[in-house]
């Protein structure tokens, strides 16, 4: 009985002790080199996200926010330590391994929304399913149920650099659902987006959170951080805090009562 | 609470409870219900510094109600408040002195007193957005204040990190 390494993917596939991490990290390290210069981006991260659990990751410019995100989506390899995806250990995949897992259980976000500009909204959202096996049927059904529910249905025909932020960010959105990832990486997702718009992508965001999406999302809006169950806060490339956001009691009188509790 | 009664019946005389109603009706839940009262007392407190003159309405079915209307002084008042330039809400210092200091008295480490106030303003900023959402969004005044809050506490959170890379 032979078996081989299907897709990439080790085998047997090795199992993490805690199974209900849908992402662990150990002692995740990524150091860049160039010219004999060196940065350590990530210095020793230690995180894990549950199953359904939304986390935002907040920290000053250079801290390693969107590398750390990168090294988790295989979108860059970590240097050191290990990284866990669904009981399953990733941080050795190949650059082919990591996209097939991709396709399968991560979706990703971006700040300036990296939609394909030669394809239209649709062959932009039905892609992802497509390359993931689904018949050009079942990926229209589910481009067409996404972009109904991001209230961009209208935009199909369309091309992407024709749509508003908000619109194409939608777009990408749908993009990252279509294959109803374990884990969604969103980065800085409402970082070019004006008020109204990140209302509205937030509003896409906690309704994917509530029907139990795993969301990991770097942010500097403390709006879109504090919807977050978990903020964790980088710094230096460490993790200087990693706390739940506590709801305060009800029954403030109103926004005065908030600008006086201040400080 | 003082120039919002005056403003309030420049534009025309009213009755303490009637007062009330009108600042809820303006500024929505976005502003704490003010106490009926503090309305009375401020009230009290304008007519005998010659602002605002009151006289009794009889009622047939209830009690006589005092309406309240504003005197020449009261207008003026009012015209110089709304003329002159108004401060804005500055950050408290009470956070920043105790970031500087507590670490200096061996009381503190900065990181943690950063991350406790962090937690706290996400806190705030959670607080907000749920008054966001619960806030129709035709209520101009009220949406607009909930989102100078935001503003506000968005800045009191960039300047935080500003700290933490400073002084850490």
């Amino acid at each position: 009985m032979s078996r081989s390494a299907p897709k990439g993917l080790p085998w047997p596939p090795e199992r993490s002790a805690e199974s209900s991490a849908l992402l662990r990290t150990s002692k995740l390290v990524k150091v860049y080199r160039a010219d004999g210069v060196t940065v350590e981006a990530v210095r020793g991260v230690d995180i894990e996200i549950a199953i359904g659990e939304f986390v935002a990751i907040m920290g000053p410019s250079g801290s390693g926010k969107s590398t750390l995100l990168h090294v988790l989506g295989g979108l860059e390899p970590a240097t050191s330590g290990e990284i866990w995806l669904r009981g399953q250990r990733v941080d050795g995949l190949s650059t082919a391994g990591w996209a097939i897992l991709r396709r399968r259980h991560v979706g990703f976000v971006f700040q300036f929304f990296n939609l394909l500009s030669s394809m239209t909204v649709a062959d932009n959202v039905e892609l992802p399913a497509l390359l993931a096996g689904a018949t050009p049927r079942q990926a229209r059904r589910r481009r067409e149920e996404l972009l109904a529910e991001l209230g961009i249905a209208d935009k199909a025909g369309a091309a992407p650099a024709r749509l508003s932020g908000g619109e194409q960010q939608r777009v990408a959105l749908a993009r990252a659902l279509a294959n109803e990832p374990s884990l969604l990486l969103a980065d800085e997702p409402t970082g070019n987006l004006d008020s109204s718009n990140t209302r509205d992508v937030l509003r896409l965001l906690r309704r994917a959170h509530a029907s139990g999406q795993a969301i990991l999302m770097v942010t500097h809006d403390a709006r879109v951080a504090s919807l977050a169950d978990r903020v964790i806060n980088l710094f230096d490339g460490m993790v200087a805090d990693d706390a739940k956001v506590v709801p305060l009691p009800r029954g403030l009188n109103g926004v005065r009562d908030v600008l006086e509790l201040r400080g | 609470m003082r120039q919002p009664l005056l403003a309030l019946l420049a534009k025309e005389p009213a009755h303490g409870y009637e007062l009330k109603l009108a600042l809820e009706q303006i500024f929505g839940q976005a502003y704490p219900s003010p106490n009926i009262g503090q309305i009375y007392v401020t009230l009290k407190r304008l007519e005998q510094d010659g602002l605002v003159r009151s006289q009794d309405v009889e009622q047939t079915t209830r009690p006589n109600k005092r309406v309240y209307e504003l005197t020449p002084a009261g207008r003026d008042a009012l015209s110089a408040w709304v003329d002159e330039p108004t401060d804005g809400p500055r950050i408290r210092d009470e956070f920043f002195i105790k970031l500087v200091l507590a670490p200096m008295a061996g009381l503190a480490d900065r990181m943690a007193l950063m991350n406790s106030q962090r937690r706290h303003y996400l806190s705030l900023m959670r607080r907000l957005t749920e008054l966001q959402a619960e806030t129709d969004p035709a209520d101009t005044p009220a949406r607009l204040l909930i989102e100078g809050a935001v503003l506000h506490l968005q800045a009191d959170l960039d300047w935080l990190e500003r700290c933490q890379e400073e002084l850490v």
